[in-house]
């Protein structure tokens, strides 16, 4: 290596870039970034890419009903993924499906995002008898499991999308809070909120401007976890018959429908929708295993 | 200790007032169970007698109220389907549950203990990596569709097990168990597997999280250095070390594992309580889905208490204080 090289001029660093480099060192990780982009695109152009409309009841022809995958309908239409019980397009459905599922576990993630985190900094920003209170609450709310909360209020409120929506951020909005409160903990002793204070701007804004923000990352941490966590529930929920109405099938639906026609070996039906959600959730959780990685300032290298 | 359980004790009370107010002022609000309880061709008359006879006439807070005074006395109300007390159905049905979860947990901790230790002693042999990626893949697979995938693989292709229900069963103190006898176990082997598989890799990181912690600990290095053989080192100085955060996940995910076994008791036909109250839910049968989620919320309760007394017993180092509750 006699030649000299030539000085690599470094790229400026700034944090997003770092953050970016050290998020796809590893492989996996950007598989899975990778697989879930791909998921997401597909899902949101669904109706582009669908060969077939699954909510069109008037394209259904039941003499193409439980067709195995590859095989011909009457009408000449090719099924890639075979048909289910209602001679409904499986591909098409899981593309749908995918759009339900997705659409479900995101909103209701933002939704209890923003409770969780405001409430969880509020109360350490109160402290005192407010956050005792408050995180008692959240103590009791976590000793039981999701699944148990979630069918309580589902028996409660009925089937349907804002429901299931409701059910979910009720599970989940304190996973946010415990974690938002620990992480505005270690902001609060810190000296930029001193700082803060003795500038004499308003609590609001203390919260809202400086506190909040800085207690993001392990938000974004758990948030991708619980998501994933929310779209197995709803799957789980919809496939009871809690969840979701069946003109609307997210993937647990789907795989739900199949069920009756496992037993004489039609596997397709409920296989492929578990396929899609499997590699959804799987896609999100290494996502968010590299996030932790990343944002953890106690890994930072 | 004891103002701690007291303490402990009356917030149960509390919560289980909270969940049954809820509960019932929820179920109050959705559908008419005369509705599904009599002949479609039923008149107005006879509706109104199925009504009144399940008290069902009455104000809601009235019938919350008769509801509140016999709860007290360890009466929940009539099933509407089954005619019978409430928590009678549901007690019934809680030995084919509780089986289903002890099997499940023995399975989840048999396997996930020696393959979380493995992993977390080499944590960079290709073994250990395989371990791990599994308990991710483990993490990521929605339970109720590998419970379909088992029924698929082993009852209706290769037809080593039998697919849905429970086996015969034999009396033991009083209840009904089928996991003694090989015949009762063959029905139970995959709904337990199924329900093990998420816990199983929850115990395989947990452990290996725990071994890697411990092993850098300066008692593992005394015992190393006085020689130890390594299989006691590890087989006693770490392993004591680690059944202790490992006990409280343990209770906790007991509890867990009855509440998740209403989705695998309704793929594999188990008749315990979780069938039941899905059962329940849709033919609008309240005085069990009632008495279910109160049963199951107390089982709840209870189990956490035990964990942490439990937790301060083994850890010296845990003591309950007075003031804290």
């Amino acid at each position: 290596m006699s030649a000299v090289l030539p000085a690599t001029v470094p790229a400026p660093q700034t944090p997003f870039r770092r953050f970016l480099e050290e998020f796809f060192d590893s492989k996996l990780a950007t598989l899975g970034f990778a697989l879930l982009a791909a998921i997401v695109l597909v899902a949101l152009f669904a109706p582009f890419i669908a060969p077939h409309n699954p909510y069109d009841l008037a394209k259904l022809d039941l003499m193409d009903s439980r067709l195995a995958p590859g095989e011909q309908g009457l009408g000449g239409a090719s099924y890639v993924l075979g048909t289910d019980g209602q001679g409904r397009d499986m591909l098409s459905a899981i593309l749908y499906g995918l759009r339900v599922s997705l659409y479900v576990g995101v909103v209701s993630g933002i939704i209890a995002l923003t409770l969780g985190a405001l409430t969880g900094v509020l109360a350490a920003y109160a402290g005192g008898r407010v956050e005792q209170f408050v995180m008692r609450v959240v103590d009791i709310q976590l000793g039981f499991p999701a699944i148990l909360v979630a069918l309580i209020l589902l028996a409660v409120l009925g089937r349907g999308v804002d429901k299931i929506i409701i059910a979910l951020v009720c599970v989940q909005w304190a996973y946010y809070a415990r974690t938002a409160r620990s992480a505005a903990l270690v902001e609060r002793g810190k000296e930029y909120i001193e700082a803060a204070r003795g500038l004499g701007l308003s609590g609001t804004r203390i919260v809202l401007r400086h506190l909040l923000p800085n207690a993001l990352p392990p938000l974004i941490v758990v948030g991708t976890v619980q998501v994933a966590h929310a779209i197995a529930l709803e799957a789980t929920l919809s496939f009871l018959g809690l969840g979701l109405p069946s003109t609307e099938p997210s993937l647990g639906l789907l795989i739900a429908n199949g069920y009756e026609y496992l037993m004489s070996g039609r596997y397709w039906i409920s296989f492929y929708p578990g396929l899609a959600l499997l590699a959804t959730i799987l896609a999100i959780n290494l996502v968010g295993d590299q996030l932790r990685d990343v944002l953890n300032p106690r890994l930072a290298k | 200790m004891p103002v701690y359980v007291l303490r402990r004790l009356a917030q149960t009370l509390l919560v289980l007032f909270v969940t049954s107010a809820l509960v019932f002022g929820g179920l109050y609000l959705v559908g008419d169970p005369v509705e599904i309880l009599v002949n479609p061709q039923a008149d107005q008359e006879e509706r109104a007698r199925t009504a009144a006879a399940l008290g069902l006439d009455r104000p809601a807070l009235e019938q919350y109220g008769i509801f509140l005074k016999g709860a007290f006395t360890g009466d929940l109300g009539k099933s509407f389907v089954f005619g019978r007390p409430a928590l009678q159905v549901i007690l019934e049905r809680m030995p084919a549950t509780l089986e289903l979860a002890f099997l499940a947990m023995l399975m989840s901790l048999g396997l996930g203990i020696p393959l979380g230790l493995y992993a977390g002693l080499r944590p960079h042999g290709f073994a250990a990596r395989t371990i791990m990626a599994g308990s991710i893949l483990g993490f990521s697979l929605p339970t109720f569709w590998v419970g379909l995938l088992l029924i698929m693989v082993f009852a209706v292709q290769l037809g080593w097990l039998p697919s849905t229900g429970r086996g015969p069963t034999t009396e033991l103190l009083g209840l009904q168990i089928s996991i003694l006898t090989w015949e009762g176990l063959r029905y139970a082997l995959l709904p337990a597997l199924n329900l093990a598989l998420f816990k199983l890799s929850l115990i395989i990181r947990l452990t290996r999280a725990q071994v890697r912690e411990q092993s850098l600990l300066d008692y593992m290095r005394f015992a190393r250095a006085k020689g130890l053989p390594r299989r006691r080192v590890i087989g006693v100085h770490l392993l004591k070390n680690i059944l202790i955060p490992l006990i409280t996940v343990i209770g906790l995910e007991l509890g867990s594992v009855i509440a998740f076994a209403v989705v695998t008791e309704t793929i594999f036909a188990w008749p315990g309580m979780g069938k039941l109250v899905i059962d329940s839910i849709f033919q609008l049968d309240r005085p069990v889905v009632v008495a279910y989620l109160l049963v199951t919320v107390f089982m709840f309760i209870l189990i956490n208490l035990l964990v942490d007394l439990l937790y301060s017993l083994l850890d010296p180092r845990v003591r309950i204080s007075e003031a804290k509750g």
